[in-house]
């Protein structure tokens, strides 16, 4: 009896807690702060701070399989199922009306899709396997689902890593693009006043899903899951005969799902997976990541403005770093900033959405490359 | 002269009164567009003879705010 006892009393959790395990307590406390103190992507970083804490208790076994945790994680995320989900929902949320009114930004948000590459050549060099360094290198495309999508489909085991790089980078996209958009410009360029956009028809925007989706979809075939729903919660927006399919996409669907994509990503970064250096790099390839992204997009611009009549505004390329909208959001600031009368926000819109496909066909191209 | 909204938006507010003399890059109306503020500045000198919008209104791109003489 005495012997039952004390086997009872060995299962406490406490008597099987490693060190590992509270640092990662450590790591989803800071995920906390930031997202409830600093207002960093709270959303996101409660689910996947949490997922971390909770995935870290001994004998508990959430991430073993057959666990709560481990089936979020197998169906929602291993599945790829939920980041083409929360793709419907952004692309209820889109206006294409920039792109279609001026589309030559749509090669602003594929040059800046330079970073992806800049930071895959950098993770193999530091000896990154190739669907790793895919994977690092995707952060690049300042894109949370799609950066979950490649990594679960190549490099499982980087998950936790490149997707909280991936959150924590966007949230400082305010201070990673002003300091390398500024040094790449003059103050001359970036005074320079954007004509105002001709207005877009709604037949053009009904349109519009529809013909990029056959484009896209037919030069990179394994882009479709997250083009097919992006475009089609567009057209769930724009033709306006669905009003509660479009409410659903970007509203409850969207909320529903990023709670098991939170837990399910947070729930990957075990002691083992995370504490390890490959995560320290994973991080400095995704700032270079995206100081190239913002570089390719602002150089760009200053490319295409020797050549084209009507000058763009160099600082909109640094909106192809896609992170809707903070990154449009940031360039209209330093217009501002440099002239008053500029108004650069649905400019800058153009790069900004065109950053979100450009990103999808990048990894749409990682795969069928890779795979 | 008219003083346009630069582009689709909630006028949140307009920051000057009729006769208010004003300089190049005052602030003369602030706009919502995308959950940002987004200040509408004087384009030169003047008067602001007339104001043509109200707080609350959603604006076109064109819609004229005020007019500056």
């Amino acid at each position: 009896m005495w012997e039952q006892f004390l086997e009872n009393f060995m299962n406490i959790g406490l008597f099987h807690i490693e060190i590992g395990q509270v640092i990662m307590w450590m790591i989803s406390f800071i995920l906390f702060y930031l997202a409830i103190k600093k207002g960093v992507e709270p959303l996101l970083l409660i689910p996947i701070g949490f997922g971390v804490f909770a995935a870290n208790f001994p004998l508990a076994g959430l991430m073993e399989e057959g666990g709560l945790f481990y089936i979020f994680f197998h169906y929602g995320i291993e599945t790829e199922l939920i980041p083409p989900l929360i793709f419907l929902g952004l692309g209820a949320m889109t206006d294409f009306g920039p792109v279609i009114a001026n589309p030559k930004t749509f090669f602003l948000g594929a040059a800046a899709q330079i970073g992806v590459y800049m930071a895959f050549f950098s993770a193999l060099l530091l000896g990154f396997s190739v669907p790793e360094a895919a994977s690092i290198g995707i952060i690049g495309g300042a894109d949370g689902p799609t950066s979950i999508f490649l990594s679960s489909n190549l490099a499982p085991h980087l998950l936790g890593a490149v997707s909280v790089a991936a959150y924590s980078y966007m949230a400082l996209v305010p201070i990673i693009i002003p300091p390398i958009a500024k040094a790449l410009t003059t103050k001359k360029e970036r005074q320079i006043i954007m004509k105002q956009m001709r207005p877009v028809s709604k037949t053009e925007k009904i349109i519009y899903p529809i013909s990029a989706s056959i484009v896209i979809i037919l030069l990179v075939p394994q882009s479709a899951p997250l083009i097919a729903m992006f475009m089609l919660g567009n057209l769930f927006m724009e033709c306006g005969v669905v009003d509660r399919l479009t409410d659903v996409s970007r509203n409850a669907l969207m909320n529903i799902v990023t709670i098991f994509l939170g837990i399910g990503v947070g729930a990957t970064m075990s002691a083992e997976n995370f504490l390890r250096a490959q995560t320290i790099y994973v991080f400095i390839l995704g700032v270079v990541a995206f100081a190239f992204a913002t570089a390719g997009g602002v150089v760009f611009a200053k490319v295409m403005n020797l050549f084209a009549k009507e000058k763009v505004n160099p600082l909109i390329g640094a909106a192809g770093v896609s992170a809707v909208p903070m990154a449009a959001r940031v360039v209209h600031v330093m217009g501002t900033e440099a002239n008053p009368q500029n108004y650069l926000l649905m400019h800058a819109m153009g790069p900004n959405v065109a950053g979100v496909i450009g990103t999808a066909v990048a990894a749409g191209a990682f795969i069928s490359a890779i795979m | 002269m008219q003083v346009k909204a630069p582009m689709v938006g909630k006028l949140v507010s307009i920051d000057v009164n009729v006769g208010d003399k004003v300089n190049e890059n005052d602030t003369l109306a602030t706009l919502e567009a995308m959950k940002m503020i987004i200040k509408i500045f004087a384009p030169s000198d003047g008067e602001i003879k007339e104001i043509l919008s109200s707080p609350g209104a959603v604006v076109d791109p064109d819609t004229p705010i005020v007019t500056l003489v």
